[in-house]
């Protein structure tokens, strides 16, 4: 298939989604519970992805992600509460979150696995005190509240929301799987595979690397920077350590470096966490103990570092039909 | 002659050990040297150095570029030293095991693509042509080594010597000057071996190259090399050629031990 045809057949299915889940979510015929995890779902995959940047891709440990992800939900709130439109707010959002990513990527430079690791902890934790202890910026510890939404109607801001959200997410799809399909990626990724030979073939595995963090935490901030609208409500405890792990599953469980894969675990877990209410607080054995199978008997995650794309289904569907048609 | 590569004096130290010390090599423009000594001699010491992993305590590395202009390697980063001509293999093979065989041979040629991180994301033409043209050029290289049918396999799954191959093709694409191989043969029977010889002889006819190798293959070292040095902790304790080296006492000592008597 031509590429431009490739390219085409993928962006009318993105807009067919787009209208029709529009239409769905607009008249209500899906139900209100069913559309807020499948928002829920696209901005943890968002997170999900900018972590799997760093991570599955780039090889370098964050612990951290849920620092930027709170640096782009508070810059939003104070901003939007003050007025400014969501758009404006976003750049600025986008812009914090990504000096922070810069910043957090320079010590990445000399740092190596456990220690790079505990270092990006110790950011999180810094901005999960900052929020607690800037209580007339953030509303301390008793959380951020009366965020505005995207519209005052309720049917509006659950389109709107609704657009919002996946917009951002088939963005930030376009933006990560096209950059790691290229040199840009392969560069990357041969940093994450072995750093000593990547620097020996030419690569600048400084620029590498906080390229790689600042895109990440950039990324992390958006998802954070959607937060705020939809839950009209941040704690702070929604920043902490336990939230960056919970990224971590949910890459490790999708696979490492596979994109598909973060999604599929994004939105699979979003949804577990419901299903499994019914057990009351036994569902918090169930995640563990998932994670703990996953380990036994599929160690590399769900995808391993491969991805499902466009072809996969049409080579499938074109062998699926020649074996109809002999048969 | 021109000299490529003009080391001087250079020296390193690590805690209390002298890993090498006052080394000095000139090398000229296409010339075919090996570097030879025992285990712990400080070898791959060297082409830590002359590749910008370690920084040198004292001495001088001068490179003449491409353009004439003579460039002292010492602090330079790795990266800046392969982009101005020098590359390199592992003695211990580091491929980027997850990747095809392709996709290594295309990371060499990330330090001189032609389009912005921008233009990849929003696939602008220049993104399509610089694309095309390093796979064409990467898959023309892979096929003078026989390896083009490999392309889309990936390099953990290659049988040994291939990997050893493709550790060459890989420092080949970034178009270098001056190859350093380092242990080359390590692992190959003498089949493989003496393919091995035939194809260092021909990238250096094909390429223009100026190879320096490091070998513990004698049959290796000997059959094609111009010029030896032989290092022994740290300082070279012989250079000259093939048959110069191969008679002379000091380096059967180093190799051999001394003669109790004699």
């Amino acid at each position: 298939m031509k590429t431009s045809q490739k390219f085409f057949l993928l962006f009318g299915l993105v807009f067919a989604f787009l209208v029709v889940f529009s239409i769905l979510v607009y008249f209500r015929i899906l139900d209100r519970y069913f559309s807020r995890l499948l928002l829920w779902g696209a901005i943890q995959s968002i997170i999900a992805i900018s972590l799997n940047l760093i991570t599955g891709f780039t090889g370098q440990l964050s612990l951290g992600q849920a620092g930027f992800v709170g640096l782009g939900a508070y810059t939003t709130a104070i901003l939007t509460t003050q007025g400014w439109p969501f758009l404006f707010a976003l750049l600025p959002s986008l812009a914090i979150a990504g000096l922070a990513g810069f910043l957090v990527g320079w010590p990445s430079l000399r740092l190596r696995g456990d220690y790079l690791a505990i270092m990006t902890l110790g950011f999180g934790e810094i901005i999960r005190s900052l929020i607690i202890n800037l209580p007339d910026l953030t509303g301390g510890a008793s959380g951020f509240k009366d965020i505005p939404g995207f519209h005052p109607d309720g049917d509006l801001n659950r389109l709107f929301l609704f657009l919002g959200i996946f917009i951002s997410f088939f963005l930030v799809l376009f933006l990560v799987v096209n950059l790691i399909r290229s040199s840009y990626g392969r560069a990357i990724i041969s940093v994450r595979e072995d750093e000593i030979a990547a620097r020996s073939m030419g690569v600048d595995i400084q620029l590498v690397k906080i390229g790689a963090f600042t895109l990440s935490a950039l990324i992390a901030g958006w998802g954070g920077a959607l937060q705020a609208p939809f839950l009209n409500y941040l704690a702070p405890s929604s920043y902490d350590f336990l939230k960056s792990v919970d990224f971590v599953v949910i890459i490790v469980l999708g696979g490492m470096g596979s994109i598909t894969g973060t999604i599929l675990a994004a939105f699979g877990l979003t949804y577990l966490q419901e299903w499994l209410r019914f057990l009351g607080d036994y569902r918090m054995v169930i995640y563990p103990l998932l994670m703990i199978l996953m380990m036994l008997f599929r160690p590399q995650g769900l995808m391993g570092g491969r991805e499902w794309t466009l072809e996969t289904f049409i080579r499938k569907k074109i062998s699926d039909s020649k074996v109809g048609n002999h048969g | 002659m021109d000299s490529l590569l003009k080391v001087e004096d250079v020296s390193i130290q690590f805690g209390g050990l002298k890993a090498v010390s006052d080394f000095s090599l000139d090398l000229r423009s296409r010339e075919l040297v090996g570097l030879i000594g025992p285990n712990g001699a400080g070898k791959t010491t060297v082409f830590n150095i002359l590749t910008g992993v370690y920084l040198p305590q004292t001495g001088t590395i001068l490179y003449r570029d491409r353009y004439e202009r003579l460039i002292h390697l010492e602090g330079l980063s790795p990266n800046k030293i392969t982009q101005l001509g020098l590359a390199r293999t592992f003695q211990n093979i580091r491929l980027f095991s997850n990747l095809t065989v392709l996709e290594n041979v295309l990371v060499s040629h990330h330090f001189r693509i032609q389009y912005n991180w921008l233009e990849a994301v929003f696939r602008l033409p220049r993104f399509w042509q610089e694309e095309t043209r390093i796979k064409e050029q990467s898959l023309e290289l892979l096929e003078i080594f026989g390896m083009a049918n490999l392309a889309h396999q990936r390099a953990s799954q290659l049988p040994y010597g291939q990997q050893r191959k493709l550790e060459i093709v890989r420092a080949l694409a970034t178009q270098p000057r001056l190859l350093l191989l380092d242990e080359p043969a390590a692992g190959m029977n003498p089949q493989e071996t003496r393919q091995l010889m035939e194809l260092i002889q021909f990238i250096r006819e094909r390429f223009h190259l100026t190879i320096l190798l490091i070998e513990h293959d004698m049959s290796l070292v000997m059959g094609i090399c111009e010029r030896i040095l032989v290092l022994d902790y740290g300082r070279i304790l012989a250079e000259g050629r093939p048959e110069e080296v191969r008679t002379n006492p000091e380096v059967i000592r180093a190799y051999l031990g001394e003669v109790s008597g004699a």
